[in-house]
């Protein structure tokens, strides 16, 4: 305990040293975010700086081995970590799918070259990447997917098309799941990692209904994979979609928590109509309840106790409470949130973000998928 | 929350065990409701509380109880919730226990509670809501002591209690914490009229007529106009307990409710195949799961002393009414007829909810704390 208070103070004099005060200023938009990558570029001295600095503690990603540029920290001082970085309200010094979905997948399924180049470069914030899961056939029932990779001696042949990929114009590398056998729907595919400059990859962005256009359909036409840049054994990519999936619904389910912020009563300020006061107060015991549901449940995943279905239950649970908040701030604002481009509103922040939440309870596996799962694995009910 | 230590565990299976085996439905709640006890619960298994220590969970080491936490008597209510088991423990072994922590009226009570002879009950409701700061009835002062008068009810197990603990006011205006006094009045003190109620669930309640009941000073738990103290400690961890009861009852129903979807056939199919019912079942699920975390937290912060303990008992209280209301709900439902019947134990978990959702306060009230703690 007095270690992990010595820990604390040495935190908090470093942040306090480390963290420049734009870097505590809350984000206005996800521009703000710190996405990495050879195509990024820092929107201040500030941002640039926080990422260095993080970087080169390992603090990008506290809690990865120190050989893999990582922190090397254990749970409990990770958490401390989280902690003070909240109490300063300090913005994540980087943020990418290479730290919440791809390095966990790397860590337990990758080889030791894999580790060594992907991880680190991931934790200096040096690489971008993006998801190649989804096909226009083959979302909810994802095994179901086509793109194929034929053997061509030392490398891959890769050829088809996958769609919803978020930031794949922006993004360095794909991980991305491919057929390489016909013989069997789900022991038929292979987890392949690729630089989306390769020759032959195209990405064209698709406008959400929010406005934003994060995600594309993305086309592979014969693009060489070196076999290296394989993830697992040949045909056992499933084990790896679905292990890396966990950790994309365990960081998903986190929407639930607002970001963190003030129970929503408070923060959307005077509400007059008593029964909008009644439904938020409801909500916000709601929300108060899970955010001790999520402290447990990520307690229990660092202990390695929680069921491997429970980060389902969190995302689907996580992301209806966040749709649910958003519905309540619209209501709460009445008409002001309608603006589209006002300054008032920064650009329609709050129409827009209302209508972003929306794709919660799809991206990562829809709600309806994440009930199955629950009801097969944790209740065990029969034929889900 | 933090995860269980691994006392906390030992405690937990403990309690598990000794309950399944004890505290059945058959052996207790149905036992004592058909045969019209006039006490709802037994007092032999009381005593096996006492023999296991559970009655002193709360009480302070060097008063001879275990002196551990709200934590570990959640533990012990989950059980207890789980198997519907009649007993005093949430009122005199946490809430009593809570109130009488640190006054002479502890010391006069808690050995007949560590041994398992004594029943303490909380009077706290007088109209149909529960309002703990609009009490109104009235204690004046009379020579070296006070006469109390006025009216209280759903005070649970009132008529078992040797002691009830009832809080008056003797100062301050209507709505004010300041005034109050709780006083510790024996059952069968003069001037108090104990009826006995029946609840929905055979659960006994009492309702409480005081006129010019003359107590001594001494009968002062905690200060003299300072009763919010020891009554907002009794309330914050009667309600985290009734949280865990709940919590316990919903696993329970749903328990049943998931083995009887991998039984019954209908269509030729087991019925825990359909789709519809899956999800309202995962749903159901998880919604027990954050409102057993809620909590846990809830009791690990009032066992720290921390400042937001206050604001996460509403919390836990409100979810656990309803993640328990859906549990019971959804749990008849997916029965069907038999569902219906009073030979089915589901709807014996549908009537013990109903109770305790509203036992010091239900989830609306709760909520509303919330607004009001958070200044809205
Ligand atoms: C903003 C956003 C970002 C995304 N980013 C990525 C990304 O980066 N990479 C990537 O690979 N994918 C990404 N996706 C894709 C996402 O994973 C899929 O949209 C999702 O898995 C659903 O697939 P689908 O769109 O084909 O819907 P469908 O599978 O066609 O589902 C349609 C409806 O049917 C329901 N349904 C389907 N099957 C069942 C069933 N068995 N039982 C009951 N109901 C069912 C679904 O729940 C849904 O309501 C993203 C999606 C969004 C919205």
């Amino acid at each position: 305990m007095a270690e992990l208070d010595q820990f604390r103070a040495d935190t908090r004099a470093w942040l306090e040293a480390n963290c420049p005060p734009e870097m505590r200023q809350p984000m206005k938009s996800e521009d703000d975010a710190c996405w990495g990558g050879r195509n990024f570029r820092f929107q201040s001295d500030a941002q640039q700086r926080w990422l260095g600095v993080m970087a080169e503690r390992g603090w990008t990603v506290p809690d990865w081995p120190t050989e893999y540029g990582g922190g090397g920290l254990s749970p409990a001082e990770a958490k401390v970590l989280k902690e003070e970085l909240r109490a300063i309200g300090a913005r994540p010094a980087l943020t990418s799918f290479g730290i919440s979905m791809l390095g966990p997948a790397l860590l337990k399924y990758g080889t030791e070259e894999q580790k060594k180049r992907f991880l680190t470069e991931i934790a200096r914030g040096e690489i971008r990447w993006c998801q190649g899961y989804s096909e226009p056939g083959a979302g909810s029932d994802l095994a179901g997917l086509q793109t194929k990779a034929e053997d061509a001696g030392d490398h891959w042949i890769v050829n088809g098309q996958k769609v919803w990929t978020s930031y794949a114009d922006q993004a360095d590398w794909i991980f991305c799941l491919v057929r390489t056998s016909t013989e069997s729907k789900h022991g038929g595919i292979s987890f392949v990692l690729f630089d989306m400059a390769s020759e032959g990859v195209s990405a064209k962005p698709i406008l959400l209904i929010s406005g934003y256009s994060p995600f594309c359909e993305t086309f592979f036409d014969n693009v060489k994979v070196p076999k290296d840049q394989l993830v697992g054994e040949l045909n056992k990519g499933w084990d790896v979609a679905k292990y890396l999936l966990g950790h994309e619904r365990e960081m998903i389910s986190g929407m639930g928590l607002g970001g963190g912020s003030a129970l929503l009563g408070k923060s959307v300020g005077p509400i007059d109509d008593p029964l909008l006061r009644a439904e938020v107060a409801a909500f916000d015991v709601d929300a108060l309840a899970f955010a001790a549901m999520s402290e447990h449940f990520l307690d229990q995943l660092k202990a390695g106790e929680a069921h491997p279905a429970m980060p389902s239950m969190m995302k689907y649970a996580g992301t209806e409470l966040n749709k649910r908040r958003h519905e309540l701030m619209m209501a709460a604002g009445g008409s002001d949130t309608l603006e589209w481009d006002s300054e008032r509103t920064r650009g329609g922040k709050p129409a827009r973000e209302w209508l972003r939440t929306k794709a919660n309870s799809i991206e990562g596996g829809t709600s309806e998928i994440q009930l199955g799962i629950v009801a097969k694995h944790i209740l065990r009910l029969p034929g889900a | 929350m933090t995860l269980l230590t691994d006392d906390q565990k030992q405690l937990q299976d403990m309690a598990k065990s000794f309950l399944a085996e004890e505290g059945t439905i058959k052996q207790q709640l149905r036992h004592w409701r058909d045969s019209g006890c006039k006490d709802w619960f037994g007092h032999g298994l009381w005593k096996q509380f006492a023999e296991l220590g559970l009655t002193g969970i709360a009480i302070p080491e060097d008063k001879g109880g275990l002196g551990l936490g709200t934590t570990e008597a959640v533990l012990v209510l989950e059980e207890v919730g789980r198997n519907l088991t009649p007993s005093p423990f949430l009122t005199t072994a946490l809430a009593a226990a809570k109130a009488l922590e640190g006054s002479a009226q502890g010391d006069r009570w808690f050995p007949g509670i560590l041994s398992g002879d004594t029943v303490a009950a909380l009077a706290v409701d007088e109209g149909r809501s529960h309002a703990p700061e609009r009490t109104t009835l009235q204690a004046s002062r009379s020579g070296n002591g006070f006469t109390l008068s006025g009216t209280k009810q759903f005070v649970v197990h009132g008529a078992s209690a040797d002691v009830i603990l009832i809080a008056a006011r003797t100062g301050g205006s209507a709505s004010e914490r300041k005034g109050l006094t709780l006083f510790a009045v024996e059952r069968n003190a003069a001037g108090l009229d104990v009826e006995n109620v029946t609840l929905a669930d055979a659960s006994k309640a009492a309702r409480l007529t005081l006129s010019n009941v003359a107590v001594d000073a001494d009968a002062v738990v905690g200060e003299i106009d300072g009763g919010w103290t020891p009554i907002s400690r009794a309330l914050a961890a009667g309600r985290t307990g009734a949280a865990a009861e709940l919590v316990g009852l919903a696993t329970g129903a749903t328990e049943m409710t998931i083995d009887y979807l991998k039984a019954r056939k209908q269509f030729g199919k087991l019925i825990g195949e359909f789709q519809v019912l899956q999800h309202r079942a995962a749903h159901l699920y998880g919604e027990i799961e954050i409102a057993r975390a809620a909590t846990y937290k809830a009791a690990e912060l009032l066992d720290s002393g921390s400042g937001r303990a206050e604001l996460m008992v509403h919390v836990a209280k409100a979810k656990a009414n309803r993640s328990a209301q859906l549990a019971v709900q959804e749990g008849v439902q997916m029965h069907g007829g038999i569902g219906m019947t009073d030979e089915h134990d589901i709807g014996l978990y549908m009537k013990r909810e109903a109770v305790l959702g509203r036992l010091f306060g239900d989830w609306r009230y709760h909520a509303g704390k919330v607004a009001e703690l958070s200044g809205y």
